[in-house]
């Protein structure tokens, strides 16, 4: 792919010709736009980083918040040649890109737990994987230097588990999978063969239809779902294949349609389907808050902690922002050229802040979720050697939501920490209003569903964040509707004076690092068009 | 989707629907936990309270964290003097907390409202179904917040 300009003005150029052409002319958003129509970069808007420069020398600006997206701020700004501060509410960087570890404290409203987890062993209580497309997060891993390792997303080998389906006893979610399509193919056709599509579909694409039925469904010569060898390449035996004498498979029964059904199989289907759950997923090796670290070893010297923030004023000459330290409650004072805010709405609504009564009603028209998650540190990896499940997700329709196998360290011998709940919603609630012990007993109930012999017997330790409960931030991620997109977005996202804010809650991304990092670098752009043109 | 909300009996039954698809099953490209559930609190103010409620507001009623990052008290909350008060933040939300008609019916939520405010505070009169559908249908603009009070 280095062709050579043709000399030739009658030969079409090349792609990469033409997109070379178009970015010289239009810059980096034409060349954005001009790839999305080649198929290139439809994943992302992440077209790299901003290289932003020539900075007014002397120019300021104060960042308020260290997690991701005010680092990434501070990052570029400095690169940028602005003279950067950051102010944060904790006494540690990261924000949500969080992990916890033995030896570490969690401190809720109304608990402190100290983990006492194995060396190696963490929880993400935050953010946990990563799609493939989530571009500028995988670039700023890359830029930085974080080790990425694979997420095991997709195992058609955990289960699944409904109340209301098959007695409440977790099946496969692969016999579930082929149960599922095996039945829909099998109406389709039958269907198809009684005529009663005859009127939508051509004959040509009938016969096609009723070969990829056969087909997709592993239906008999009946056109029926049924107990066969052919159903067991996909469902698995009850014999699996083996040498020798008795080295030929016998294959299991099939569900019926009914209890396929009552498991609403479609839903974890669906999910998987999700463009931000699609595999590829990767994970920072030994644990979210890497990202976090690789900032601050860029930024963590900006970094004022422990720095509450009480009150944010702008005039025509800058910004002023008040704020406690929290840990000698004396009350200080920052002064900068213009402002980055990314503190999270659910805080940034209970402060005065010197912008337009649209834009704080923006701020205050912003919910957000709850979500808990619950470590669980057992004493052996139970699910490896019992289950033969590496990786993935049981889904149940209890409290928990799911209970997820760790990627990583895979066949390890000693304790190994599994996911024991990760849900939003009414489960989440009803978990995050027990203290951390109940929290931990209950997901150590609710998930012995689906390892009753090994799942209390190997419990070694937990430990659990409940998002509505964590001080600096009373919330898990913004939770934006059309409605409420409509009336407020833009009014939350534009700058206005020398203050413009950043964070998850301002993009489309929520709950994403990615949302996170593309708000930001948007934020700083626009800063840094008006700081030059100031 | 609608854009403007009427509060009729059958806009508020519209609400719930439309709201439906946004907090129980988080929105665009959210991240979330798995298939969507279709748990439900329980019946009673308490088990509501117990429930849903305490998850940020304590168990205690007395809400938590420190000026600037507060969530509010519900005991002893004279605001909840009128009930209409949080009725209306129950219906809409306000600040970082969502509204909660897409996870609770009316029923509940005249439960929970005649909970708080008898058992936490002192105000005896129950909320009932009528009282939620009458400010569904007159539409009271959300009380003006700091948010943390």
């Amino acid at each position: 792919m280095t062709d050579p300009i043709s000399p030739d003005f009658l030969v079409p150029p090349t792609r990469r010709q033409l997109l070379t052409m178009i970015g010289k002319a239009g810059g980096a958003a034409a060349l954005y736009q001009a790839m999305t129509v080649f198929g290139h970069a439809a994943e992302s808007q992440f077209s790299g980083p901003p290289k932003l420069s020539g900075a007014k020398p002397g120019s300021t600006v104060l960042v308020l918040g260290a997690g991701l997206a005010g680092m990434l701020s501070a990052y570029e700004l400095t690169k940028a040649g602005y003279k950067v501060q950051i102010l944060e509410f904790q006494g540690r960087t990261g924000g949500r890109n969080y992990t916890v570890r033995g030896g570490d404290t969690i401190n809720e409203l109304g608990s402190t737990q100290n983990v006492t987890f194995a060396p190696g062993n963490y929880l993400n209580p935050g953010p946990w994987r990563i799609p493939y497309h989530h571009r500028t997060v995988l670039h700023y891993c890359k830029e930085l230097g974080v080790e990425l390792e694979h997420f095991a997303q997709m195992n058609f080998n955990t289960f699944a588990h409904n109340k209301a389906a098959y007695g409440g006893k977790p099946q496969r979610y692969r016999d579930l999978y082929v149960d599922y399509k095996g039945h829909v193919a099998e109406l389709l056709a039958k269907s198809l063969n009684a005529g009663a599509l005859d009127t939508t579909v051509t004959a040509e694409d009938k016969a096609k239809l009723l070969e990829a039925m056969k087909d997709w469904g592993v239906l008999d010569k009946n056109m029926a779902y049924t107990k066969g060898v052919k159903v067991g390449e996909q469902r698995g035996w009850d014999r699996p294949p083996g040498g020798g004498v008795n080295g030929a498979p016998i294959p299991g029964e099939v569900g019926n349609l009914s209890d396929t059904l009552s498991t609403k199989v479609w839903q974890e289907i669906g999910f998987y389907a999700e463009h931000v759950m699609q595999t590829t997923m990767f994970q920072p090796k030994g644990g979210m808050d890497h990202i976090g670290k690789a900032f601050a070893a860029k930024v963590g010297n900006l970094v004022r902690v422990n720095t509450r923030v009480t009150k944010i004023a702008q005039d025509a000459s800058g910004v002023t922002v008040d704020w406690t330290d929290a840990k000698t409650g004396a009350a200080g004072q920052s002064h900068a050229d213009w402002l980055v805010c990314t503190i999270p709405a659910t805080v940034l609504g209970q402060l005065d802040i010197q912008v337009s009564d649209a834009k704080k009603a923006a701020i205050r028209a912003l919910p957000y979720g709850n979500s808990v998650k619950i470590g669980l540190e057992m004493k052996r990896r139970f699910w490896e050697t019992d289950y033969a499940i590496y990786g993935g997700h049981s889904f149940t329709d209890q409290d928990i939501s799911l209970i997820s196998y760790p990627t990583g360290n895979w066949f390890g011998d000693g304790p190994a920490v599994l996911l024991g709940a990760y849900p939003f919603g009414i489960g989440a609630y009803r978990l995050a209003g027990m203290s951390p012990e109940k929290r931990i007993a209950a997901a150590l109930d609710q998930g012995s569903v689906f390892h009753p012999a090994e799942y209390k017997a190997e419990y070694l330790s937990g430990a659990t964040v409940a998002w509505s409960r964590m001080p600096w931030i009373l919330g898990c991620c913004a939770t934006w509707t059309e409605e409420s997109r409509d009336k407020h977005y833009q009014d939350l996202v534009s700058m206005e004076g020398r203050i413009v804010l950043a964070g998850e809650h301002c993009s489309y991304y929520g709950c994403w690092q990615e949302g996170a990092l593309l708000s930001s670098l948007d934020a700083i752009t626009r800063l840094h068009q008006r700081a030059s043109a100031a | 989707m609608v854009r403007k909300q009427k509060f009729g009996l059958l806009a508020l039954a519209a609400m719930t629907l439309v709201a439906t698809a946004t907090l129980s099953d988080p929105g665009f490209a959210q991240d979330r936990g798995g298939p969507k559930s279709d748990a439900a609190a329980g019946d009673s103010g308490k088990e509501v309270f117990e429930q849903i409620c305490a998850a940020c507001h304590m168990a205690d009623a007395k809400g938590g964290g420190d000026v600037g990052a507060r969530v509010p008290a519900l005991a002893g909350n004279k605001n909840l003097a009128n009930k209409d008060y949080p009725i209306i933040i129950l219906l809409k939300g306000r600040g970082g907390m969502p509204w909660f008609t897409d996870i609770l019916t009316k029923q509940q939520i005249a439960a929970v409202i005649t909970y708080v405010r008898g058992h936490f505070n002192d105000y005896k009169d129950p909320v009932t179904v009528a009282d939620i559908d009458r400010i569904g249908s007159t539409n009271p603009p959300v009380p003006d917040c700091n948010c943390g009070h």
